[in-house]
Order: structure tokens, then C-alpha cells, then sequence
């Protein structure tokens, strides 16, 4: 047993995390914020040469053929670099939409719960849907995450409440692949925090040096690292179960620490200008899609069950 | 990332796996918690039975009479026997885990043939002297003091928390030797045998009212200076090297138990309608994710220590453990949630299990001390003033 992620895993993240930084830093981030354009059609098309959504198509059908460890560790990075539009959702219709393996659709899914859908806008396609429903914009709590309610769904109930047309097939790796945008955005909020309170000086030394603000930034630290193990588990067992467990755990990890990524900035936390609130709202957005605490809890507690015989 | 395991560790696993069954049913009843003499006498004797078939010391260096097995296959050891309910370490916690890997890496040809074949045979048993009065989690504060009388040491203060003290036959015993150097330095790690005139054990109750721990008075305690592990005033290394054995395996067998009562919690929960209550499920369905979690953590820590070349533990330690004290904690709230009123009755076994959880976010560094190491060390946030 060796759960540590390979060179070539490694690499591939870094290689991820270099493209994100050069394409999507922080000045193209509050460009899209000014402008309010959530898909940057370039930016998409780049993710589709580099593969970001052709990742798990095999070879045979013009993807790179690699497995959900691959593609956790690459949406890591883009929750780490806020990169704005439906990700998830295109990367799942890969294969099955055309356009979507080479990043010249946009692909959304009805994903969330209620009648909301995200993107709908800027959706060429919505993955369990035969055509773009029409919807009424709603201003949504997250600037970058465009929101419309629908007449209908068109598919059935999951038995929680919440219609998810015919994306069921697509709902774990969904999951998966939203907890691992959580995890990258739970990482990125710790150095965040851990930046600005060994910088901000009160009461003439570093706010870092005080223990309220080391252990909030701690305890961050510590909710990313039992999330990033649940996150990398599931996407190697792709057990249900786990999946589950990895979407709980890195739905509380990315909303506490942007939180508390926030209390460290104080009064700068609350404005627009510092990036926190955007991390928040993201996760938010990422608590309610695919599979929600709620429903990961009663998926476990059945499962803990069972397990019990 | 691979969660598989080889072939190698399956066989290992599925031999230890009969082993186990073989030998359990012929072992004697276990004795009661307040038991001392009959708790050594029943850990000593599964650790002769480890012995004899070959598990003693699995994760020990081969030089020291241990099997050299990897991380990986010492996490397989304490998963199955907890698995298949073997009795715990016990008594033989400090001398296996703590004063025997720290004698096999820092103690002469001579210390190594006189303590480590008996700690292996389960002829002896260690305490850790280690924590005091007015030191607790600022451990290099500690006072006790030894100066040297011709070939001894003459030690005089006093230790607290030691545990199993009233049966062991050794301490691992921390003395400050040179009182005018900085904190850190100036201490020396000895071994001191329980037997010497001058030593006065006091048991101390718990709150969970049994006597799990003990205070030690050392009267002008006389302990050659043949039997100091390392050099003088060198102990804080040498103690450095002891806590660094774990290897992100400290609790492995914890988190399995806590894993299977998760189940029992839910099967009684289902018989006494508690399940019914969708806050009470969905609270149980969150502790079954995250000590899956925490297992799969474990796993990462082990895999980790097996790529070190030293086997020094990463950073994990630190964060599993605060992740883990509060979710065992957690756990057994649950649990007194799932009893209602009758969790005040001390016959439940789970109600003795949360009060003594109570220690796990107090022992071996409180939380507040591992937030501190996790802020400094690991994410080098400046120290505070």
C-alpha cells in the first residue's frame, strides 16, 4: 500500500497549477469579477487543449485516458484558483456532449436543488436535458455563479426532494469532483490566512504570533488535511460511501475556512476588495450542488447501518 | 495513490489473521481495570505469546531483536488485533513504544542486551517519567534534579501521569542535570529502576474514578551513571528521537474500535427508535464519514513514514491527533445521546468511555499545544512573545 500520489501525479498538479496561475491569476480573476463574465470562452477552450475536461475519456475517443485520482488532483487546483464557470459539468459531458471534451461547449447540469440552475446563460448544453431549458435570471450570492429558475426540470424525483433529471449516472463522480474544487479552495483559504497573519502588525508584532489567530489557522489546516485524505481515498475506491464522506468533509472544509480565513482579515475580510468573500460564496454554491450534507449524512447513516448487520 | 495492498502485506495479514484466531480463545479472562498485579500478569503474558510467535517487537530494528517490518506492516499488526478483539499493548505501552525504540537507537551494546530482550519477552515492564507538577505541556520545564556522586546519579523532585507505575520494573526518566543551561538543554534521559530506595509511588484517581496514572516521589534516588541513555545534558535530543517512533501509528488500533462501536451505536440506535430522529442519524452518519476519514488519514501518515528514509514522522502527527481526540469525544456524546437517561449509569460500558475520552484532548500535548505546533511548525506562523 503506498497512498501517496505519484511523480507522475505530482507532476500533473504542478503542471495544472502552473497553467491556472499564468491563465487565471489573481488580476484575470477580478477582471472577470469587473466585467461579470463568468465563462471566459478562451480560458475554456485552453482547459479543453490542456485536457482538463477530456481527462477520463479514454484515448480510443480523443481523451487522455487517465482515472478520477488524476482528474481530483487537477480540480483541486482550479478550486484553488477560483477558475469561474461549470466545470464539472463539462468535464462529466465529455464524450457524451459533443464540444465538451475540447472545451468548445459549455456545459451546466441540473445540479442543484429547487429549479435553480447555474450558467444557464452561458450553457450550449445542460447535462440531463434535451435542449436549454428557459429560466428567469436570479441574482445569485456568488458574482462569478450565474443562476436562473426553470419552469422544470423535466426528469424525476431522487426520493430527497430535489429533481435531478437524468444526471443520476453523473452524481458521484460529480460529487467527487465538486469536493475536490472545495479542497483546493479549503488550501488555498489556509495560506490565505496564514500569508496575511504573518504580514498584518498589531499591538507591534504579527497578528500570526497571537494564539487566537495560530489556532484558527490551525484547525483550518486541519479540517483541508482530513479532507484532502477523504477526497484522495474516494477518488481511489470510488466506494459511494467515501464519495459521500469526501463531499461532507470538504463542504465543511472550504466554507469554515473561508469563514475563518475571513475573521483573520478582519475588517479587510468584509470588503469586496480581498478575495475571501469569493471563496466563501464558491463554496456555498459547491455545499448545494450534486449531493448536499444532508443527503451525504443519510447516505452514511444507512451505510453505518448496514455496516453493523 | 493506491489503497491496495501487496501481495506480501495480504500474506502477512492472512497468516497474523490465523494466528489470532488460533490463540485468542486459549487466552485467560481479562482482569478488572483496578487490577494492577492481574493486568501485568495478563499483559506481560500476551506479549510473551507475541513473542514466542514472532510478533514482538514487529516494528523494531532487526539489531535490536525486532522484525524490521515496514510501517505498512505494523499498521496491518494493529488493525487485525484489534480487530479480532487481542488485548492492547498495556502495560507494555512505554517500554515497546517509547524507552525500547529509544535504547535500540541511542543506548550502548551493553544498555541494548540488558533492557531490550526483556521488554520483547515480556519479563519487564517501563513507566515514563517523564511529565511533572509544574511542567505538563512545557515538558523541558521540568525539575527534577540529578547531580552526580561519584558513579551515580543522586535524583531528587517528583513526576506526575505516570502511568502504570505502581507494576513497572523501569523508567524512562527525564532529570535536568545542568540547572544553569537554557530550558532545553541540561537535561538527561535515565533508567532508573522502580525498585531503588527513594522511590515512593502514590496512585491517582481519575475522574472517571478508577486509578489509571500515578505520582512518583524521588527521594535522593541513586542511579549509576552507566544507565543514562546518551550523553549528559544531550536528554531533549534523546527524547526527541523517542517521541518520533510512532510514525503516524499511535492510534491505529483506536480508530478501528472507535469504527466498530460507530455500528453498535447505529444497531442500538435502531433498536431503541433513537434512530427515528433524523438529527441523531444524520449526527451518526457524519462520525461514520469522518472516522472513515481518519482512517484513510492513518493510511497516508503510514504511507508517508514508509517513503521517509528515517522513518521521521511528517506532519501528521499533529493534525491527526487533534482531529482524532475531538472525534472521539464527540463520539461517545453521541453515544450518551443514543442511551438517553441511562447513560448516567455507570454499568454502560460507553458511559466509562466518555469519561475517560475527557483525556484525549489533554494527554500527550493538549490541543491547544498541538494548534501551537501545527501553527508554528508547519504552516510558520512566528512565535508569540
Amino acid at each position: 500500500m503506498d497512498f501517496q500520489p505519484t511523480e507522475d501525479q505530482k507532476d500533473l498538479r504542478a503542471g495544472v497549477r502552473d497553467l491556472l496561475a499564468g491563465r487565471y491569476g489573481r488580476e484575470a480573476l477580478r477582471a472577470s469579477l469587473d466585467t461579470g463574465t463568468a465563462v471566459d470562452r478562451g480560458l475554456w477552450r485552453e482547459l479543453g487543449a490542456a485536457g482538463f475536461f477530456a481527462l477520463r475519456l479514454p484515448e480510443s475517443e480523443g481523451g487522455v485516458g487517465l482515472g478520477l485520482p488524476e482528474a481530483v488532483l487537477v480540480f483541486e487546483e482550479a478550486g484553488r484558483a477560483l477558475v469561474p464557470g461549470p466545470l464539472v459539468a463539462t468535464h462529466l459531458a465529455a464524450g457524451v456532449v459533443p464540444g465538451a471534451a475540447a472545451g468548445t461547449a459549455v456545459v451546466s447540469a441540473f445540479d442543484l436543488g429547487g429549479r435553480l440552475v447555474a450558467h444557464l446563460g452561458e450553457a450550449d448544453a445542460v447535462l440531463g436535458a434535451s435542449a436549454v431549458p428557459a429560466g428567469e435570471p436570479v441574482r445569485s450570492v456568488d458574482p462569478l455563479t450565474p443562476l436562473h429558475r426553470v419552469a422544470s426540470y423535466g426528469g424525476g424525483g431522487d426520493g430527497n426532494g430535489r429533481s435531478v433529471g437524468d444526471c443520476s449516472a453523473f452524481r458521484e463522480a460529480g460529487a467527487l469532483l465538486t469536493a475536490a474544487l472545495q479542497l483546493g479552495s479549503a488550501l488555498r483559504t489556509v495560506e490565505l490566512a496564514v500569508r496575511y497573519a504573518g504580514e498584518r502588525e498589531q499591538f507591534g508584532q504579527p497578528i500570526g504570533a497571537f494564539q487566537a489567530v495560530k489556532h484558527l489557522c490551525a484547525g483550518m489546516l486541519v479540517r483541508a488535511e482530513v479532507a484532502r485524505t477523504a477526497v484522495y481515498a474516494a477518488a481511489v475506491t470510488q466506494d459511494p460511501g467515501e464519495v459521500a464522506a469526501a463531499k461532507l468533509l470538504a463542504d465543511g472544509a472550504a466554507v469554515g475556512n473561508a469563514r475563518d480565513c475571513l475573521q483573520v482579515h478582519g475588517g479587510m475580510g468584509f470588503t469586496w476588495e480581498a478575495d475571501v468573500h469569493l471563496h466563501l460564496k464558491r463554496a456555498w454554491v459547491r455545499s448545494e450542488q450534486w449531493r448536499t450534507a444532508g443527503e451525504a449524512e443519510e447516505l452514511l447513516a444507512q451505510e453505518l447501518l448496514g455496516s453493523a448487520g | 495513490m493506491d489503497l491496495t495492498y501487496t501481495e506480501e502485506e495480504q500474506d502477512f495479514r492472512a497468516r497474523l489473521r490465523a494466528w489470532l484466531a488460533k490463540v485468542l480463545p486459549e487466552l485467560p479472562a481479562r482482569p478488572s481495570p483496578d487490577d494492577w498485579p492481574g493486568r501485568r500478569a495478563y499483559d506481560l503474558g500476551w506479549q510473551r505469546r507475541l513473542y514466542e510467535a514472532g510478533y514482538a517487537g514487529l516494528h523494531w530494528p532487526v539489531d535490536a531483536g525486532g522484525r524490521g517490518a515496514t510501517p505498512t506492516q505494523h499498521l496491518i499488526f494493529l488493525e487485525e488485533t484489534e480487530r479480532a478483539g487481542a488485548p492492547y499493548v498495556g502495560a507494555n505501552f512505554v517500554g515497546l513504544l517509547h524507552a525500547g525504540p529509544t535504547i535500540a537507537a541511542e543506548g550502548t551494546a551493553a544498555q541494548r542486551a540488558r533492557w531490550l530482550p526483556p521488554v520483547l519477552r515480556g519479563d519487564e515492564v517501563w513507566c515514563q517519567g517523564f511529565s511533572e507538577p509544574d511542567a505538563g505541556s512545557d515538558l523541558a520545564s521540568l525539575r527534577t534534579r540529578a547531580v552526580r556522586d561519584g558513579d551515580d546519579y543522586v535524583i531528587s523532585g517528583s513526576k506526575i501521569w505516570t502511568s502504570h507505575a505502581e507494576v513497572a520494573d523501569w523508567c524512562e526518566l527525564l532529570v535536568r542535570t545542568d540547572p544553569d543551561a537554557p530550558k532545553h538543554r541540561g537535561i538527561t534521559w535515565l533508567a532508573m529502576p522502580m525498585d531503588a530506595p527513594g522511590v515512593t509511588v502514590r496512585p491517582l484517581r481519575t475522574l472517571a474514578g478508577s486509578t489509571e496514572f500515578a505520582e512518583m516521589f524521588l527521594d535522593d534516588v541513586r542511579v549509576p551513571v552507566a544507565d543514562r541513555v546518551g550523553a549528559e545534558n544531550d536528554g531533549w535530543r534523546v527524547t526527541m528521537v523517542t517521541l518520533s517512533f510512532e510514525r503516524g501509528t499511535a492510534f491505529v488500533g483506536e480508530v478501528v474500535a472507535c469504527r466498530r462501536t460507530l455500528g453498535e451505536l447505529a444497531r442500538t440506535a435502531k433498536a431503541n427508535g433513537r434512530w427515528d430522529d433524523p438529527v441523531l442519524r444524520r449526527r451518526l452518519g457524519r462520525l461514520y464519514g469522518e472516522f472513515g476519514a481518519l482512517w484513510r488519514l492513518t493510511q497516508w501518515n503510514v504511507s508517508e513514514a514508509g517513503r521517509s528514509a528515517g522513518g521521521v514522522p511528517g506532519i501528521g502527527g499533529s493534525v491527526f491527533k487533534l482531529a482524532y481526540s475531538h472525534a472521539r469525544q464527540e463520539l461517545y456524546d453521541t453515544a450518551a445521546e443514543v442511551l438517553g437517561a441511562q447513560s448516567l449509569s455507570l454499568e454502560e460500558e460507553w458511559t466509562l468511555d466518555r469519561l475517560s475520552s475527557l483525556s484525549y484532548t489533554i494527554a500527550a500535548g493538549t490541543s491547544q499545544i498541538q494548534r501551537n505546533i501545527v501553527a508554528e511548525r508547519i504552516l510558520g506562523l512566528p512565535k508569540g512573545r
